[in-house]
């Protein structure tokens, strides 16, 4: 027998696989979530709110007309300056959640070649995770010189525990058998690593990430409340601005802004983990 | 009780092998068989009575505790129980795995790969990934891995266990053709004393815990073996001799 003679016989039935189609349905929920979101607003602003407190939250249409359609009006009103102090406080997020990843996933590496280390530094990344880091403002000025560094930290320490936990759990997440056939091949633990424990942790890797860029927002903006200095200031700066001097709209534009930053975030690394993993990975939904 | 067959010429020997786990549990007792080239061996045996263990000692996955196994450590091939294929990868990067991580050139190992794709019969499934193929192909794909280094001796462990039987049977035709076609030792570890009877050169019965060989059949089909043999008298008469040895081995 020639061994390019092939020893097939008939091949057993491949799976096929539905492609989830995106229907009118689907869209439907968002769309109605939205309208009962726009209705609820009303009525707390026109009805529930007693009239003397109604500046507190304008209609959705003032927020609009007043907030969203003024570029720019005095030093700090309009959407321009919204739109400025959004992109700072943009720049802090996301260098801030790009320190938290290098230094976030590097750690559970350490931590899942080492029993010992992973169980000396566990309890104390839940510890930060549980800590009121804005409680440190004090502290953290004092150490820290630089309020774009002082920035930075409180979005890191924030930002830290969901890679951490997602990458560890992900790292021991490679089945024994898949191990042991690693260790057949004398593979070393670098190989290990890269070949086996880094593929197999991607999908947890990037639940983690998803997390840790909405986490990485809400460390920038509650950063700026805190840590602000002249010229352009973060979002959260303009936030409190306008919040002490009751300026509705401006405060309802930015806030909503500031959320939508969040959500294009999250959105992002969905589409990329969906880039990355979806050709191998499924997440299923029992019907 | 088995005689040592461990000649020279056996590409893995056991003699005298024993295993007793860190907790105190007497796995295997004093098991001595060896199997020579051209050979396929099946053990079959209760469970948990060792016989997995047998393979984890050949594989050197633990250490025996007694007695010495002997083996060209650089030329095994493994089949375990599920395929353990790496999800993330294709059908062909799975197959090119274990040449990879042996760090052979990527043309030599594409092309091992896709010569043993073609010998299990995946042609035009390298592209696919392992959530697409059914339980059978990802064993396909499994042994194609396998056979990319050309081992010199073969150990499976319940490979076939999980899948039905038509798909299982197919893949024992395969799986003997391979046999034949690339002429490894093999060693093979079942609950089914038809597949083992099909298969093998010899069967070997286990006691249950701590294992021990209690009988010892030898097969004396030749091959090519066809499906029809599974329902010829003599071949029912050995399943008959094994099953009621096996009976013995439970109590």
């Amino acid at each position: 027998m020639s061994s390019s003679n092939s020893l097939t016989s008939p091949i057993d039935e491949v799976i096929h696989e539905k492609r989830d189609r995106v229907s009118f349905a689907d869209y439907l929920g968002p769309i109605l979530v939205f309208l009962a979101f726009i209705g609820a607003w009303y009525l707390l602003s026109s009805v529930v709110l007693p009239e003397q407190k109604r500046f507190l939250l304008p209609t959705p249409h003032k927020v609009v007309t007043d907030g969203f359609f003024v570029w720019h009006s005095g030093e700090r009103r309009g959407l321009q300056p919204i739109l400025l102090s959004l992109w700072d406080s943009a720049k802090i997020a996301l260098l801030g959640l790009g320190i938290t990843i290098v230094i976030g996933m590097s750690l559970a590496i350490l931590m899942s070649s080492s029993r010992w280390l992973e169980r000396a530094t566990w309890p104390y990344l839940v510890a930060v995770q549980s800590a009121p880091v804005l409680a440190l403002t004090p502290l953290i000025r004092a150490l820290i010189d630089g309020t774009q560094t002082q920035r930075l930290l409180v979005v890191v320490l924030i930002a830290m525990f969901p890679i951490v936990s997602n990458t560890l759990f992900g790292l021991l997440s490679a089945d024994k058998s898949q191990h042991e056939l690693f260790t057949l091949q004398g593979a070393s633990k670098w190989t290990r690593l890269v070949k086996l424990q880094f593929p197999a942790a991607l999908p947890n890797i990037f639940v983690g990430l998803r997390i840790s860029a909405g986490l990485a927002v809400i460390g920038a903006v509650v950063g700026d409340f805190y840590f602000r200095q002249g010229g352009v200031v973060g979002i959260g700066a303009q936030i409190d601005v306008y919040r002490n001097r009751l300026w509705g709209p401006e405060l309802i534009t930015a806030i909503i802004l500031a959320s939508t930053l969040g959500l294009v975030v999250f959105l992002f690394f969905g589409w990329v983990s969906r880039r990355a993993i979806g050709k191998w990975h499924i997440t299923t939904r029992g019907h | 009780m088995s005689e040592a067959t461990s000649s020279s010429s056996a590409l893995l020997s056991f003699s005298n092998v024993s295993m007793t786990f860190d907790d105190g549990t007497k796995a295997l007792d004093n098991v001595s068989f060896g199997i020579n080239a051209g050979e396929f061996v099946t053990v079959v045996g209760p469970s948990g009575c060792g016989k997995s263990t047998l393979l984890r000692i050949a594989s050197n996955l633990e250490a025996n505790t007694g007695g010495t196994c002997s083996i060209d450590r650089n030329s095994i091939g493994y089949v375990f129980q599920d395929a353990t294929l790496m999800p993330w990868r294709t059908v062909e990067r799975n197959v090119e795995l274990i040449a990879e991580l042996h760090k052979l050139p990527k043309a030599d190992r594409q092309q091992l790969a896709a010569e043993a794709i073609e010998l299990v019969g995946l042609s035009g499934f390298e592209d696919k990934y392992p959530r697409q193929l059914s339980g059978g192909m990802r064993m396909r794909a499994s042994l194609a891995r396998s056979l990319v280094m050309k081992p010199k001796v073969f150990l499976f462990d319940e490979p076939f266990g999980a899948l039905d039987e038509i798909t299982r049977e197919r893949l024992n035709d395969e799986l003997l053709r391979l046999f034949q076609h690339e002429g490894f030792a093999g060693l093979f570890i079942t609950h089914s004393i038809t597949e083992a009877v099909y298969m093998s050169t010899k069967v070997l019965v286990m006691s249950a815990r701590p294992g021990k060989i209690i009988a010892e059949f030898d097969v004396p089909f030749a091959y090519p073996r066809n499906h029809d043999l599974r329902y010829e008298a003599e071949f029912g008469e050995l399943c008959g001799k094994i099953s009621h040895a096996l009976r013995g081995a439970h109590e």
